[in-house]
Formats: structure tokens, sequence, C-alpha cells
């Protein structure tokens, strides 16, 4: 294959991929790199260096949009960031020594449970009126926007919070993903944050996070601008289009079968792992 | 002027971030047709791991090789300035906190922009 067949074929892939991503909120990041090393046999690292700066496209392309409704809340942000770009540059460095197929296998496993995690229940919503001391102290209870005026809601568990994301970081600055799923985890199970506020508050960290890892992946020349562009370029078209059509489509089923894949994806991950082909 | 509540400030990051992921969209595009231009029917191989050459692991040798209107020189620019985006968000919340004289917030972000700046910058 030539290299305009294969830019158009990777980019038909990355759109697909930003598309389902952002139609079905699970994001797009998770599905490149199993398709780049699987379907087009790129090597794991150039694949997890695509990926990465693809999320970064698709996590800044996003948040206007998450702006308008008001849910994100910038103070839980920005201190959890300290947590994920920590963890992101630990990542980072973790993908020099760690064998390609160990990352496979963490890779398959983050996969099998994003969707699990995906596909699970629809969100709990909270609302424990409780104040937490240290999260008072830190300024990061707020309110969201209803239709019945602003919702106030207390953040708990700060600690445990920070911890997981501190692991999130880790595993995106090591996979090349936004690792969404552990991120909305550690806001809505441990730190009781409403469903709404944390994925948008989720989306925005996904950017950050990622260029902390996205600097050190360059100077390791993991980032090929050849291979690179029509995944980023795939992406965020697919991931544009996606937000907007994201009322009109039932999701529900959709969710369901991305959510396969993800799974059909993940093991395959798991087995190229364990049989030394990645 | 407006007062500088949390959701003013969130839309000004809002723009910021899609002008800054459209502007290098942009520059990703046009170093893509330069490449492929002149690259379309070379055989690439990524089965194999090499690593990107220096000059487009560096600040200073992707700057060079886009003055030399290389296309992967080009991409890669483009690609920095991607990465750019959120480092200036970064950089923007703590201007936005000191506006509203949050100096425990503007600490919080400035240990992450240092972060950000050590990744980039390197030692």
């Amino acid at each position: 294959m030539n290299v305009l067949e294969l830019t158009v074929l990777i980019w038909l892939g990355a759109f697909m991929a930003g598309f389902l991503g952002s139609l079905t909120g699970l994001g797009g990041g998770v599905v490149l790199v199993p398709l780049l090393a699987l379907v087009f046999k790129v090597d794991l690292r150039y694949a997890i260096g695509a990926s990465l700066v693809s999320v970064i496209a698709t996590s800044s392309g996003a948040a206007a949009a998450y702006v308008k409704e008001g849910f994100s809340n910038i103070r839980i942000g920005m201190l959890l960031e300290i947590a994920t770009t920590l963890g992101a540059l630990l990542g980072a460095f973790l993908v020099t020594w760690v064998p390609t197929n160990a990352i496979a296998i963490v890779f398959g496993a983050v996969l099998v449970y994003s969707a699990w995690v995906s596909a699970r229940t629809a969100p709990r919503t909270h609302h424990d009126q409780q104040p937490d001391p240290l999260a008072t102290r830190l300024k990061l209870n707020g309110s969201y926007p209803s239709e019945s005026g602003p919702v106030n809601y207390c953040v708990k568990r700060v600690p445990q919070g920070f911890a997981l994301m501190f692991g999130a970081g880790t595993l995106s600055g090591l996979l090349g993903i936004g690792s969404g799923a552990v991120k909305v985890l550690a806001m809505d199970q441990a730190m009781r944050i409403p469903f709404k506020v944390s994925t948008t508050t989720s989306n925005f960290m996904i950017g950050v996070t990622a260029a902390a890892s996205a600097g050190i992946y360059l100077r390791r020349g993991y980032i090929d601008p050849g291979l690179v562009m029509p995944v980023m370029l795939g992406v965020l078209a697919g991931s544009l289009l996606g937000a907007r059509v994201l009322l009109k489509v039932p999701t529900r089923t959709l969710r369901w079968v991305f959510a396969v894949v993800i799974v059909v994806l993940g093991m395959q991950m798991i087995y190229h792992g364990v049989t030394g082909k990645v | 002027m407006r007062t500088w509540d949390d959701h003013h400030v969130e839309e000004i990051i809002g723009t910021l971030l899609r002008w800054g992921v459209m502007l290098a969209a942009l520059v990703v595009l046009a170093g893509a047709a330069v490449y492929l231009a002149h690259n379309a029917f070379v055989r690439p191989d990524y089965r194999i791991f090499r690593g990107e050459p220096s000059d487009l692991r560096h600040v200073r040798g992707i700057l060079r090789d886009t003055r030399a209107l290389q296309g992967r020189g080009i991409i890669q620019l483009g690609l920095l300035l991607l990465i750019a985006t959120p480092v200036a968000r970064v950089a923007f919340s703590i201007v936005a906190f000191g506006v509203q004289r949050d100096r425990m917030y503007m600490a919080i972000t400035l240990i992450v922009l240092a972060t950000l700046l050590y990744s980039l910058t390197g030692s």
C-alpha cells in the first residue's frame, strides 16, 4: 500500500472512530490504537503516539460545546489536573520501559473495562448535601443549571479522587488514550460529583493530561507526522459531526454495538499481547 | 467590562480551545498537501519502530523543516500547535484566577503549568 492509499484508509477509519466515539460518549481514542495496531499493522508505539495527539484534538474541539451547557467545574478540573499530568509523565516514561506486548495486554484490559463501565447503568443522581471540610476549603462545591433552577452539589473524598486521577493519568500516558472512563469513575463514584459535571469536566482534563505526555512522546520520536495527520484530521472531523447529530439518532442501541466492538478489540489486544504478535 | 465569573472564564477558554484546534488542523492540512504531493506513491513502513529523525523531535528542527517547506515538518508544526492549545488554556487560567484574586488556585494552576512545560521542554 502506498502513502496515498494508506492515508485515505486511515482517515476513513479514524473518522468512523471519532464519529462513533462522540455519538456514544465513549471517546474515539479507545478504538484508534487497536485499529492502527491490529488492522493497519502499525507498531504499537507509533499507534499510541498518533492516538494521544488525536485525543487532544477531540477534547479541545468538544470543549466549546460543553462550555455552553455550563456544567463543568474549572476548580475541580484544575486541582485534579495536578494528579493527571504527573501520572501522564509517569505513563510516558513507562512506555519506554514496558515491553509492547505487556502494553497491549493492559490496553485490552482497559478496553474491556471501559465498555463494561459505560454499558452497565444509567448515571446515578446523588445529592448528598453534607459538605466535606477539605472540599470546602478547596472551593470545589458548585452548582449546575437545570430546568428547575441551579442544583447545588458537594464534593466528597478528595484524596481518593486525586489518587484515582493519578492512575487515570498514568494509563493515559502509557496507552495514548484519554482514559475518560477512569476519570468519570473517579469523579462519579469516589467524589460523588454529578454525572453531567463529571463528564464535561473530564473532557476538559483529557486535553491537558494528553499534552503532558505528548511532549515526551514527541522527543522520543513516537509522533510520526505522516501517520498522525490522517488520524488527527479524521477523528476531529468525525467527532465534530458526531456532536451535531447527537440528539437525532437513538444512541442506546449504538452504545451497545460500540461497546461490543470495544470488547472484541480489547480481547484481540490481549490475545496479540499474550502471543507476542504486537 | 463583564465580570470574570467562572462561566465567563469558561466561555473564553472554550473559544480559545476551538480556535487552537482549528488553526492546528489547518496547518496539518497544509502540510498534508505538501507531503502527499511529494510522497503519494512511496510505500511507508510503520510495522517496525525506528523513531522519528531528530529534526522532527524538537521545536527548533520542526521550525527549520517548516521554513524549508517540507510536508512532514509543516504537519509536525500543526501537531505542536495542537499540543500547545491545552497549555495555553492552563496559562490563561492563571490570569483568570489572578483577576478573581484566588491565590490558592493560581498556585494550583502554576503547578499544572510547570508539569506541562517540563514535559514539553524536558531536561
